[in-house]
Protein backbone atom coordinates (compact mmCIF):
# COMPACT_ATOMS: atom_id res chain seq x y z
CA UNK A 1 0.00 0.00 0.00
CA UNK A 2 1.59 3.23 -1.12
CA UNK A 3 1.14 6.49 0.72
CA UNK A 4 0.85 9.70 -1.29
CA UNK A 5 -0.17 11.93 1.60
CA UNK A 6 1.88 15.00 2.46
CA UNK A 7 1.63 17.69 5.11
CA UNK A 8 2.19 21.42 4.67
CA UNK A 9 1.95 23.82 7.62
CA UNK A 10 -0.09 21.29 9.57
CA UNK A 11 -2.56 20.72 6.73
CA UNK A 12 -2.77 17.11 5.60
CA UNK A 13 -3.22 16.49 1.86
CA UNK A 14 -4.32 13.06 0.61
CA UNK A 15 -1.86 13.39 -2.24
CA UNK A 16 0.55 16.08 -3.45
CA UNK A 17 -1.36 16.99 -6.62
CA UNK A 18 -3.06 20.39 -6.73
CA UNK A 19 -4.43 22.63 -9.45
CA UNK A 20 -2.46 25.72 -10.42
CA UNK A 21 -4.27 28.97 -9.76
CA UNK A 22 -6.00 30.49 -12.76
CA UNK A 23 -6.17 27.32 -14.82
CA UNK A 24 -8.99 25.60 -13.00
CA UNK A 25 -11.45 28.32 -11.99
CA UNK A 26 -12.94 27.18 -8.69
CA UNK A 27 -13.29 23.65 -9.99
CA UNK A 28 -16.89 23.79 -11.25
CA UNK A 29 -16.06 23.56 -14.94
CA UNK A 30 -13.51 20.78 -14.57
CA UNK A 31 -15.75 18.80 -12.22
CA UNK A 32 -17.44 17.52 -15.40
CA UNK A 33 -14.20 15.66 -16.17
CA UNK A 34 -12.41 15.22 -12.87
CA UNK A 35 -13.64 13.80 -9.55
CA UNK A 36 -12.53 16.70 -7.36
CA UNK A 37 -12.59 14.35 -4.35
CA UNK A 38 -9.43 12.77 -5.70
CA UNK A 39 -7.33 15.95 -5.73
CA UNK A 40 -4.89 16.89 -3.00
CA UNK A 41 -6.23 20.43 -3.20
CA UNK A 42 -7.99 22.85 -5.48
CA UNK A 43 -6.10 26.13 -5.71
CA UNK A 44 -8.61 28.68 -6.91
CA UNK A 45 -8.33 31.44 -9.48
CA UNK A 46 -7.04 34.62 -7.82
CA UNK A 47 -9.67 36.65 -6.02
CA UNK A 48 -9.54 40.35 -5.12
CA UNK A 49 -11.55 42.57 -2.78
CA UNK A 50 -13.82 43.72 -5.63
CA UNK A 51 -14.58 42.30 -9.11
CA UNK A 52 -11.78 42.82 -11.66
CA UNK A 53 -12.57 42.94 -15.39
CA UNK A 54 -9.13 41.72 -16.52
CA UNK A 55 -7.34 42.67 -19.74
CA UNK A 56 -8.61 43.21 -23.30
CA UNK A 57 -8.59 40.26 -25.71
CA UNK A 58 -6.73 38.47 -27.23
CA UNK A 59 -5.66 37.17 -23.85
CA UNK A 60 -3.91 33.98 -24.93
CA UNK A 61 -1.44 32.89 -27.56
CA UNK A 62 0.20 29.59 -28.28
CA UNK A 63 3.99 29.39 -28.44
CA UNK A 64 6.29 26.44 -29.12
CA UNK A 65 5.74 23.96 -26.28
CA UNK A 66 3.78 26.44 -24.23
CA UNK A 67 1.40 29.35 -24.15
CA UNK A 68 1.23 32.98 -23.15
CA UNK A 69 -1.65 34.37 -21.15
CA UNK A 70 -2.57 37.87 -20.12
CA UNK A 71 -5.96 37.34 -18.52
CA UNK A 72 -5.20 40.10 -16.03
CA UNK A 73 -6.75 38.40 -12.99
CA UNK A 74 -10.39 38.78 -14.00
CA UNK A 75 -12.37 37.69 -10.95
CA UNK A 76 -15.84 38.19 -9.47
CA UNK A 77 -14.61 39.64 -6.18
CA UNK A 78 -14.43 38.13 -2.71
CA UNK A 79 -18.15 38.52 -1.82
CA UNK A 80 -19.37 36.38 -4.71
CA UNK A 81 -16.45 34.02 -4.19
CA UNK A 82 -17.41 33.37 -0.57
CA UNK A 83 -21.09 32.95 -1.41
CA UNK A 84 -20.70 30.80 -4.51
CA UNK A 85 -17.28 29.21 -4.93
CA UNK A 86 -16.36 28.16 -1.39
CA UNK A 87 -19.71 26.40 -0.75
CA UNK A 88 -19.28 24.60 -4.08
CA UNK A 89 -15.82 23.35 -3.13
CA UNK A 90 -16.96 22.36 0.36
CA UNK A 91 -19.10 19.65 -1.23
CA UNK A 92 -15.91 17.77 -2.07
CA UNK A 93 -13.38 15.93 0.05
CA UNK A 94 -10.41 18.01 -1.02
CA UNK A 95 -8.46 20.88 0.50
CA UNK A 96 -9.27 24.44 -0.52
CA UNK A 97 -6.46 26.90 -1.14
CA UNK A 98 -7.63 30.38 -2.07
CA UNK A 99 -5.35 32.47 -4.27
CA UNK A 100 -5.45 36.14 -3.23
CA UNK A 101 -4.57 39.10 -5.43
CA UNK A 102 -4.55 42.85 -4.97
CA UNK A 103 -3.14 46.14 -6.26
CA UNK A 104 -2.09 47.38 -2.82
CA UNK A 105 -1.27 45.92 0.59
CA UNK A 106 -4.65 47.14 1.81
CA UNK A 107 -6.47 45.28 -0.94
CA UNK A 108 -4.64 42.03 -0.16
CA UNK A 109 -5.43 42.43 3.53
CA UNK A 110 -9.11 43.12 2.88
CA UNK A 111 -9.39 39.74 1.17
CA UNK A 112 -7.27 38.00 3.80
CA UNK A 113 -9.52 39.42 6.55
CA UNK A 114 -12.65 38.46 4.68
CA UNK A 115 -11.38 34.86 4.46
CA UNK A 116 -10.71 34.60 8.20
CA UNK A 117 -14.03 32.94 9.01
CA UNK A 118 -14.33 30.95 5.81
CA UNK A 119 -13.83 27.17 5.84
CA UNK A 120 -10.70 27.19 3.69
CA UNK A 121 -7.48 25.35 4.41
CA UNK A 122 -4.79 27.72 3.21
CA UNK A 123 -4.33 30.88 1.20
CA UNK A 124 -1.86 31.54 -1.54
CA UNK A 125 -0.76 35.15 -1.97
CA UNK A 126 -0.16 36.06 -5.58
CA UNK A 127 2.72 38.52 -5.61
CA UNK A 128 3.89 37.36 -9.00
CA UNK A 129 1.26 37.99 -11.69
CA UNK A 130 3.07 39.57 -14.63
CA UNK A 131 -0.13 40.81 -16.26
CA UNK A 132 -1.40 43.57 -13.99
CA UNK A 133 0.20 46.96 -13.85
CA UNK A 134 -0.04 47.67 -10.14
CA UNK A 135 0.33 45.10 -7.42
CA UNK A 136 0.95 41.52 -8.41
CA UNK A 137 4.53 41.24 -9.52
CA UNK A 138 5.48 44.64 -8.12
CA UNK A 139 5.44 42.98 -4.70
CA UNK A 140 7.38 39.97 -5.90
CA UNK A 141 10.56 41.34 -7.46
CA UNK A 142 12.15 43.06 -4.49
CA UNK A 143 13.11 41.04 -1.39
CA UNK A 144 12.19 43.90 0.96
CA UNK A 145 8.73 44.17 -0.58
CA UNK A 146 8.30 40.37 -0.43
CA UNK A 147 9.16 40.32 3.24
CA UNK A 148 6.91 43.30 4.02
CA UNK A 149 3.82 41.95 2.27
CA UNK A 150 4.38 38.51 3.76
CA UNK A 151 4.58 39.99 7.27
CA UNK A 152 1.47 42.10 6.71
CA UNK A 153 -0.51 39.12 5.45
CA UNK A 154 0.74 36.86 8.25
CA UNK A 155 -0.38 39.43 10.85
CA UNK A 156 -3.92 39.18 9.52
CA UNK A 157 -4.25 35.63 8.23
CA UNK A 158 -6.14 33.00 10.19
CA UNK A 159 -5.05 30.22 7.83
CA UNK A 160 -1.52 29.17 6.83
CA UNK A 161 -0.02 31.36 4.12
CA UNK A 162 1.69 30.30 0.89
CA UNK A 163 3.61 33.02 -0.94
CA UNK A 164 3.59 32.48 -4.71
CA UNK A 165 6.87 33.58 -6.23
CA UNK A 166 7.79 34.96 -9.62
CA UNK A 167 10.55 33.51 -11.79
CA UNK A 168 11.07 36.97 -13.32
CA UNK A 169 13.91 37.77 -10.92
CA UNK A 170 17.70 37.46 -10.96
CA UNK A 171 17.87 35.17 -7.95
CA UNK A 172 14.73 33.46 -6.75
CA UNK A 173 16.41 32.28 -3.54
CA UNK A 174 16.53 35.92 -2.39
CA UNK A 175 12.73 36.08 -2.70
CA UNK A 176 12.29 32.67 -1.08
CA UNK A 177 14.41 33.72 1.90
CA UNK A 178 12.57 37.04 2.17
CA UNK A 179 9.19 35.27 2.27
CA UNK A 180 10.49 32.87 4.89
CA UNK A 181 11.83 35.79 6.93
CA UNK A 182 8.39 37.43 6.67
CA UNK A 183 6.84 34.35 8.23
CA UNK A 184 5.47 32.49 5.20
CA UNK A 185 4.30 28.97 5.99
CA UNK A 186 5.10 27.71 2.50
CA UNK A 187 6.15 28.85 -0.96
CA UNK A 188 4.74 28.08 -4.35
CA UNK A 189 6.69 28.51 -7.56
CA UNK A 190 6.91 29.30 -10.34
CA UNK A 191 4.36 31.77 -11.62
CA UNK A 192 4.61 32.43 -15.37
CA UNK A 193 7.63 33.87 -17.17
CA UNK A 194 7.03 37.17 -18.91
CA UNK A 195 7.00 36.61 -22.66
CA UNK A 196 5.95 38.18 -25.93
CA UNK A 197 4.74 37.01 -29.32
CA UNK A 198 4.64 39.05 -32.49
CA UNK A 199 2.38 38.47 -35.47
CA UNK A 200 4.73 38.89 -38.43
CA UNK A 201 1.92 39.14 -40.98
CA UNK A 202 -0.06 41.86 -39.24
CA UNK A 203 3.14 43.28 -37.67
CA UNK A 204 1.66 43.69 -34.24
CA UNK A 205 1.64 42.05 -30.83
CA UNK A 206 -0.47 38.90 -30.65
CA UNK A 207 -1.68 39.72 -27.13
CA UNK A 208 -3.62 42.93 -26.52
CA UNK A 209 -1.51 43.33 -23.38
CA UNK A 210 1.68 43.05 -25.52
CA UNK A 211 3.31 40.77 -22.94
CA UNK A 212 1.94 37.68 -21.27
CA UNK A 213 2.96 35.00 -18.83
CA UNK A 214 4.51 31.91 -20.40
CA UNK A 215 3.56 28.49 -19.10
CA UNK A 216 3.53 24.93 -20.35
CA UNK A 217 6.06 22.12 -20.84
CA UNK A 218 8.73 24.45 -22.25
CA UNK A 219 9.20 26.22 -18.88
CA UNK A 220 9.58 23.06 -16.80
CA UNK A 221 13.41 22.89 -16.61
CA UNK A 222 13.52 26.47 -15.33
CA UNK A 223 10.88 25.71 -12.72
CA UNK A 224 12.64 22.53 -11.55
CA UNK A 225 15.89 24.45 -11.19
CA UNK A 226 14.20 27.22 -9.17
CA UNK A 227 12.47 24.73 -6.87
CA UNK A 228 15.77 22.96 -6.31
CA UNK A 229 17.65 26.21 -5.54
CA UNK A 230 14.91 27.44 -3.22
CA UNK A 231 14.69 24.11 -1.41
CA UNK A 232 18.40 24.47 -0.60
CA UNK A 233 17.89 28.03 0.63
CA UNK A 234 14.83 27.76 2.88
CA UNK A 235 13.35 25.24 5.30
CA UNK A 236 9.62 25.88 4.64
CA UNK A 237 7.79 23.54 2.25
CA UNK A 238 7.56 24.31 -1.46
CA UNK A 239 4.70 23.64 -3.86
CA UNK A 240 6.30 23.21 -7.27
CA UNK A 241 4.74 24.00 -10.62
CA UNK A 242 5.65 24.94 -14.15
CA UNK A 243 4.91 22.75 -17.15
CA UNK A 244 3.89 19.60 -15.30
CA UNK A 245 1.91 17.38 -17.69
CA UNK A 246 2.49 13.88 -16.34
CA UNK A 247 3.66 11.94 -13.28
CA UNK A 248 7.27 11.90 -14.46
CA UNK A 249 7.27 15.70 -14.51
CA UNK A 250 5.69 15.80 -11.05
CA UNK A 251 8.37 13.40 -9.71
CA UNK A 252 11.12 15.71 -10.98
CA UNK A 253 9.73 18.54 -8.86
CA UNK A 254 9.34 16.31 -5.80
CA UNK A 255 12.86 14.96 -6.11
CA UNK A 256 14.09 18.54 -6.53
CA UNK A 257 12.53 19.44 -3.17
CA UNK A 258 8.83 20.16 -3.69
CA UNK A 259 6.44 18.76 -1.08
CA UNK A 260 3.52 19.11 -3.47
CA UNK A 261 2.95 20.02 -7.10
CA UNK A 262 0.40 22.01 -9.08
CA UNK A 263 -0.88 21.22 -12.54
CA UNK A 264 -1.85 24.19 -14.69
CA UNK A 265 -1.61 24.49 -18.45
CA UNK A 266 -1.83 20.69 -18.78
CA UNK A 267 -5.50 20.91 -17.80
CA UNK A 268 -6.16 22.74 -21.09
CA UNK A 269 -4.51 19.96 -23.09
CA UNK A 270 -5.94 17.12 -21.09
CA UNK A 271 -8.84 17.83 -18.69
CA UNK A 272 -8.03 14.70 -16.66
CA UNK A 273 -4.30 15.45 -16.32
CA UNK A 274 -4.53 15.87 -12.54
CA UNK A 275 -6.01 12.46 -11.77
CA UNK A 276 -3.76 10.76 -14.33
CA UNK A 277 -0.77 12.26 -12.52
CA UNK A 278 -2.06 10.96 -9.16
CA UNK A 279 -2.38 7.46 -10.66
CA UNK A 280 1.08 7.80 -12.20
CA UNK A 281 2.63 8.75 -8.87
CA UNK A 282 1.09 5.68 -7.20
CA UNK A 283 2.48 3.50 -9.95
CA UNK A 284 5.93 5.10 -9.60
CA UNK A 285 5.97 4.29 -5.89
CA UNK A 286 4.80 0.71 -6.52
CA UNK A 287 7.30 0.11 -9.32
CA UNK A 288 10.11 1.41 -7.15
CA UNK A 289 8.91 -0.34 -3.96
CA UNK A 290 8.71 2.90 -2.02
CA UNK A 291 6.14 3.19 0.74
CA UNK A 292 5.66 6.94 0.99
CA UNK A 293 6.13 9.80 -1.42
CA UNK A 294 7.53 11.74 1.52
CA UNK A 295 10.71 9.65 1.32
CA UNK A 296 11.43 11.18 -2.06
CA UNK A 297 10.92 14.88 -1.32
CA UNK A 298 14.24 16.55 -2.08
CA UNK A 299 15.96 13.19 -2.53
CA UNK A 300 18.17 14.55 -5.31
CA UNK A 301 20.85 16.82 -3.92
CA UNK B 1 -22.27 16.50 -21.07
CA UNK B 2 -18.84 17.30 -22.44
CA UNK B 3 -16.66 14.43 -23.55
CA UNK B 4 -13.03 14.08 -24.60
CA UNK B 5 -12.57 11.19 -26.96
CA UNK B 6 -10.66 9.93 -29.96
CA UNK B 7 -12.38 10.44 -33.29
CA UNK B 8 -11.63 8.65 -36.55
CA UNK B 9 -11.47 10.48 -39.84
CA UNK B 10 -14.12 9.17 -42.23
CA UNK B 11 -13.29 11.50 -45.10
CA UNK B 12 -11.67 14.80 -45.89
CA UNK B 13 -11.62 16.92 -49.03
CA UNK B 14 -10.77 20.47 -50.04
CA UNK B 15 -14.04 22.04 -51.21
CA UNK B 16 -12.68 25.51 -51.96
CA UNK B 17 -9.22 27.04 -51.81
CA UNK B 18 -7.97 26.43 -48.26
CA UNK B 19 -11.43 25.30 -47.08
CA UNK B 20 -11.62 21.68 -45.92
CA UNK B 21 -14.61 19.41 -45.40
CA UNK B 22 -13.84 16.87 -42.68
CA UNK B 23 -16.13 14.09 -41.50
CA UNK B 24 -15.28 12.48 -38.15
CA UNK B 25 -16.71 9.44 -36.49
CA UNK B 26 -17.01 10.08 -32.76
CA UNK B 27 -18.10 7.47 -30.22
CA UNK B 28 -20.27 9.85 -28.19
CA UNK B 29 -20.03 13.53 -29.08
CA UNK B 30 -22.20 13.43 -32.22
CA UNK B 31 -25.03 11.99 -30.15
CA UNK B 32 -24.93 14.98 -27.78
CA UNK B 33 -24.23 17.88 -30.13
CA UNK B 34 -26.55 20.74 -31.12
CA UNK B 35 -26.51 23.21 -34.00
CA UNK B 36 -24.24 26.16 -33.29
CA UNK B 37 -22.03 24.30 -30.86
CA UNK B 38 -18.36 23.59 -31.52
CA UNK B 39 -15.67 21.02 -30.77
CA UNK B 40 -12.02 21.40 -29.78
CA UNK B 41 -9.52 19.51 -31.91
CA UNK B 42 -6.14 18.62 -30.42
CA UNK B 43 -2.97 18.60 -32.48
CA UNK B 44 -0.98 15.39 -32.69
CA UNK B 45 2.15 17.55 -32.56
CA UNK B 46 2.85 17.99 -28.85
CA UNK B 47 4.59 21.34 -29.39
CA UNK B 48 1.13 22.71 -30.21
CA UNK B 49 -0.66 22.51 -26.93
CA UNK B 50 -3.93 24.30 -27.28
CA UNK B 51 -6.97 22.75 -28.90
CA UNK B 52 -8.48 24.41 -31.99
CA UNK B 53 -12.16 25.30 -31.70
CA UNK B 54 -14.11 24.42 -34.87
CA UNK B 55 -17.85 24.83 -35.41
CA UNK B 56 -20.16 21.99 -36.40
CA UNK B 57 -21.30 22.06 -40.02
CA UNK B 58 -23.16 18.78 -39.74
CA UNK B 59 -24.31 16.42 -36.98
CA UNK B 60 -25.41 12.87 -37.71
CA UNK B 61 -26.31 11.27 -34.38
CA UNK B 62 -27.31 7.95 -35.97
CA UNK B 63 -24.04 7.49 -37.85
CA UNK B 64 -22.14 9.05 -34.93
CA UNK B 65 -20.58 11.51 -37.32
CA UNK B 66 -19.64 15.18 -37.17
CA UNK B 67 -18.90 17.27 -40.22
CA UNK B 68 -16.48 20.17 -39.83
CA UNK B 69 -15.85 22.68 -42.60
CA UNK B 70 -12.90 24.88 -41.69
CA UNK B 71 -10.21 27.09 -43.12
CA UNK B 72 -6.65 25.81 -42.97
CA UNK B 73 -4.96 29.00 -41.80
CA UNK B 74 -2.53 28.43 -38.94
CA UNK B 75 -0.20 25.53 -38.28
CA UNK B 76 -2.79 23.54 -36.35
CA UNK B 77 -5.52 23.63 -38.97
CA UNK B 78 -2.96 23.00 -41.74
CA UNK B 79 -1.96 19.86 -39.83
CA UNK B 80 -5.61 18.75 -39.62
CA UNK B 81 -6.09 19.39 -43.35
CA UNK B 82 -3.39 16.85 -44.16
CA UNK B 83 -5.06 14.06 -42.21
CA UNK B 84 -6.46 11.09 -44.11
CA UNK B 85 -9.28 8.60 -43.77
CA UNK B 86 -8.67 6.18 -40.88
CA UNK B 87 -6.34 8.48 -38.96
CA UNK B 88 -7.40 9.54 -35.47
CA UNK B 89 -7.64 12.83 -33.63
CA UNK B 90 -8.56 13.73 -30.06
CA UNK B 91 -11.56 15.99 -29.70
CA UNK B 92 -13.47 17.62 -26.86
CA UNK B 93 -17.11 18.51 -27.09
CA UNK B 94 -19.80 19.39 -27.62
CA UNK B 95 -18.90 22.88 -26.40
CA UNK B 96 -20.87 26.09 -26.06
CA UNK B 97 -24.58 26.77 -26.11
CA UNK B 98 -25.68 26.56 -29.75
CA UNK B 99 -28.42 28.51 -31.53
CA UNK B 100 -31.77 28.85 -29.70
CA UNK B 101 -33.80 27.15 -32.44
CA UNK B 102 -37.04 27.64 -30.50
CA UNK B 103 -36.74 31.39 -31.14
CA UNK B 104 -37.44 30.66 -34.82
CA UNK B 105 -40.80 29.05 -34.08
CA UNK B 106 -43.54 30.47 -36.27
CA UNK B 107 -41.25 33.09 -37.78
CA UNK B 108 -39.43 33.88 -41.00
CA UNK B 109 -35.92 33.02 -39.87
CA UNK B 110 -32.83 34.33 -41.67
CA UNK B 111 -29.68 32.26 -41.33
CA UNK B 112 -26.77 34.51 -42.15
CA UNK B 113 -23.24 33.26 -42.67
CA UNK B 114 -20.14 35.15 -43.75
CA UNK B 115 -17.00 33.42 -45.03
CA UNK B 116 -15.91 30.65 -42.68
CA UNK B 117 -19.00 31.55 -40.62
CA UNK B 118 -21.15 29.87 -43.29
CA UNK B 119 -20.60 26.22 -42.18
CA UNK B 120 -22.37 26.29 -38.77
CA UNK B 121 -25.45 27.79 -40.44
CA UNK B 122 -25.85 24.63 -42.55
CA UNK B 123 -26.63 22.33 -39.62
CA UNK B 124 -28.87 25.07 -38.21
CA UNK B 125 -30.75 25.20 -41.53
CA UNK B 126 -31.04 21.42 -41.64
CA UNK B 127 -32.49 21.19 -38.13
CA UNK B 128 -34.98 24.00 -38.67
CA UNK B 129 -36.00 22.44 -41.99
CA UNK B 130 -36.54 19.07 -40.31
CA UNK B 131 -38.61 20.70 -37.58
CA UNK B 132 -40.80 22.41 -40.17
CA UNK B 133 -41.19 19.19 -42.19
CA UNK B 134 -42.08 17.23 -39.07
CA UNK B 135 -44.69 19.78 -38.08
CA UNK B 136 -46.27 19.50 -41.52
CA UNK B 137 -46.84 15.77 -40.99
CA UNK B 138 -50.17 14.93 -39.35
CA UNK B 139 -48.55 12.18 -37.26
CA UNK B 140 -45.82 14.44 -35.98
CA UNK B 141 -44.52 14.37 -32.48
CA UNK B 142 -46.20 17.70 -31.92
CA UNK B 143 -44.37 18.95 -28.91
CA UNK B 144 -40.91 18.36 -30.36
CA UNK B 145 -41.72 19.69 -33.79
CA UNK B 146 -43.91 22.69 -33.12
CA UNK B 147 -41.47 24.15 -30.64
CA UNK B 148 -38.83 25.02 -33.23
CA UNK B 149 -40.66 25.00 -36.58
CA UNK B 150 -40.14 28.25 -38.51
CA UNK B 151 -42.63 29.35 -41.16
CA UNK B 152 -39.88 30.17 -43.62
CA UNK B 153 -36.11 29.67 -43.82
CA UNK B 154 -33.99 32.13 -45.79
CA UNK B 155 -30.23 31.59 -45.84
CA UNK B 156 -28.07 34.60 -46.65
CA UNK B 157 -24.49 33.68 -47.46
CA UNK B 158 -21.62 36.10 -47.88
CA UNK B 159 -18.40 35.11 -49.65
CA UNK B 160 -15.30 36.68 -51.14
CA UNK B 161 -15.93 34.83 -54.37
CA UNK B 162 -16.35 31.04 -54.28
CA UNK B 163 -19.79 30.06 -52.90
CA UNK B 164 -18.84 26.87 -51.06
CA UNK B 165 -21.72 24.88 -49.48
CA UNK B 166 -24.28 27.14 -51.21
CA UNK B 167 -26.04 24.33 -53.12
CA UNK B 168 -26.51 22.43 -49.86
CA UNK B 169 -28.40 25.36 -48.35
CA UNK B 170 -30.75 25.36 -51.35
CA UNK B 171 -32.33 22.15 -50.03
CA UNK B 172 -33.59 23.87 -46.93
CA UNK B 173 -35.25 26.99 -48.33
CA UNK B 174 -34.42 30.13 -50.19
CA UNK B 175 -30.81 31.19 -50.48
CA UNK B 176 -29.53 34.71 -51.05
CA UNK B 177 -25.88 35.24 -51.88
CA UNK B 178 -23.50 38.19 -51.68
CA UNK B 179 -19.95 38.18 -53.00
CA UNK B 180 -17.27 40.81 -52.51
CA UNK B 181 -16.29 40.65 -56.17
CA UNK B 182 -19.87 40.47 -57.43
CA UNK B 183 -19.26 37.17 -59.20
CA UNK B 184 -22.46 35.70 -57.72
CA UNK B 185 -25.55 37.32 -56.20
CA UNK B 186 -25.39 40.80 -54.77
CA UNK B 187 -22.07 42.61 -54.94
CA UNK B 188 -21.05 43.48 -51.40
CA UNK B 189 -22.12 42.10 -48.06
CA UNK B 190 -24.95 39.97 -46.70
CA UNK B 191 -26.79 43.19 -45.83
CA UNK B 192 -26.59 44.25 -49.47
CA UNK B 193 -28.18 40.93 -50.41
CA UNK B 194 -30.98 41.47 -47.88
CA UNK B 195 -31.55 45.06 -49.10
CA UNK B 196 -31.66 43.94 -52.74
CA UNK B 197 -34.18 41.26 -51.85
CA UNK B 198 -36.36 43.82 -50.11
CA UNK B 199 -37.96 41.66 -47.39
CA UNK B 200 -37.27 41.93 -43.67
CA UNK B 201 -36.46 38.94 -41.43
CA UNK B 202 -38.42 38.23 -38.25
CA UNK B 203 -35.46 36.64 -36.46
CA UNK B 204 -31.77 36.31 -37.38
CA UNK B 205 -29.20 33.64 -36.58
CA UNK B 206 -25.72 34.59 -37.76
CA UNK B 207 -22.07 33.60 -37.77
CA UNK B 208 -19.25 35.45 -39.47
CA UNK B 209 -16.55 38.08 -39.12
CA UNK B 210 -17.00 40.76 -36.46
CA UNK B 211 -17.68 43.64 -38.91
CA UNK B 212 -20.55 41.59 -40.36
CA UNK B 213 -21.97 40.85 -36.91
CA UNK B 214 -21.62 44.51 -35.95
CA UNK B 215 -23.55 45.58 -39.05
CA UNK B 216 -26.23 42.96 -38.39
CA UNK B 217 -26.63 44.19 -34.83
CA UNK B 218 -27.20 47.74 -36.06
CA UNK B 219 -29.72 46.41 -38.61
CA UNK B 220 -31.54 44.26 -36.03
CA UNK B 221 -31.74 47.11 -33.53
CA UNK B 222 -33.08 49.47 -36.21
CA UNK B 223 -35.69 46.94 -37.38
CA UNK B 224 -36.43 45.84 -33.81
CA UNK B 225 -35.93 42.12 -34.49
CA UNK B 226 -34.15 39.49 -32.40
CA UNK B 227 -30.70 38.60 -33.70
CA UNK B 228 -28.50 35.81 -32.37
CA UNK B 229 -24.82 35.96 -33.30
CA UNK B 230 -22.07 33.37 -32.89
CA UNK B 231 -18.85 34.90 -31.60
CA UNK B 232 -15.24 33.85 -32.00
CA UNK B 233 -12.27 34.53 -29.74
CA UNK B 234 -8.87 33.03 -28.94
CA UNK B 235 -9.49 30.19 -26.50
CA UNK B 236 -7.50 27.96 -24.20
CA UNK B 237 -9.54 25.58 -22.03
CA UNK B 238 -12.78 25.63 -24.08
CA UNK B 239 -14.96 24.95 -21.03
CA UNK B 240 -15.19 28.27 -19.21
CA UNK B 241 -12.42 27.91 -16.64
CA UNK B 242 -9.52 30.00 -17.93
CA UNK B 243 -11.35 33.23 -18.85
CA UNK B 244 -9.27 33.74 -22.00
CA UNK B 245 -12.08 34.03 -24.56
CA UNK B 246 -14.28 36.73 -23.12
CA UNK B 247 -16.40 39.24 -25.01
CA UNK B 248 -17.76 42.41 -23.49
CA UNK B 249 -21.30 42.28 -22.23
CA UNK B 250 -23.62 45.27 -22.10
CA UNK B 251 -24.76 44.40 -18.56
CA UNK B 252 -22.76 43.00 -15.65
CA UNK B 253 -22.67 39.25 -16.28
CA UNK B 254 -24.24 36.99 -13.66
CA UNK B 255 -21.25 34.65 -13.55
CA UNK B 256 -18.23 36.94 -13.97
CA UNK B 257 -19.77 39.90 -12.09
CA UNK B 258 -18.00 42.20 -14.55
CA UNK B 259 -18.87 43.20 -18.15
CA UNK B 260 -17.46 39.99 -19.58
CA UNK B 261 -19.04 36.83 -20.91
CA UNK B 262 -17.18 33.66 -21.78
CA UNK B 263 -17.47 32.91 -25.50
CA UNK B 264 -16.74 29.19 -25.00
CA UNK B 265 -19.23 28.59 -22.20
CA UNK B 266 -21.83 31.40 -22.05
CA UNK B 267 -21.71 31.56 -25.89
CA UNK B 268 -20.61 31.30 -28.59
CA UNK B 269 -24.18 32.38 -29.44
CA UNK B 270 -25.48 35.58 -27.85
CA UNK B 271 -28.46 37.79 -28.54
CA UNK B 272 -26.64 40.73 -30.14
CA UNK B 273 -28.01 43.23 -27.60
CA UNK B 274 -26.32 41.29 -24.76
CA UNK B 275 -22.82 42.06 -26.04
CA UNK B 276 -20.71 44.94 -27.30
CA UNK B 277 -19.82 44.54 -30.96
Amino acid sequence: MTDLSVKIAGVEFKNPVMTASGTFGSGAEYSEFVDLNRLGAVVTKGVANVPWPGNPVPRVAEVYGGMLNAIGLQNPGIDVFCKRDIPFLKKFDTKIIVNVCGHTTEEYLEVVDRLADEPIDMMEINISCPNVKEGGIAFGQDPKAVEAITKAVKDHAKQPVIMKLSPNVTDITEMAKAAEAGGADALSMINTLTGMKIDINRRCFVLANQTGGMSGPAVKPIAVRMVYQSAQAVSIPIIGMGGITNAEDAMEFILAGATAVSVGTANFINPTATTEIIDGLTKYLEDNHIESIRELIGAVR
Amino acid sequence: MKIKETATIVSQKEISEGIFDLVLETPSIAGEAKAGQFVDLYSNDKSRLLPRPISLCGIDAEKKQLRLVYRAGGKGTVEFSGMKQGETIDILGPLGNGFPLEEAAGKNVYLIGGGIGVPPMLETAAQLFDAAALTAQPSADEEAAVSTAPTKIVSVLGYRSDCFLKTEFDRYGETLVATEDGSSGAKGTVLDAIAEDGRTPEVIFACGPKPMLRALKAYAVEKNIPCYVSMEERMACGIGACLACVCQSTEVDGHSHVHNKRVCKDGPVFECREIEL
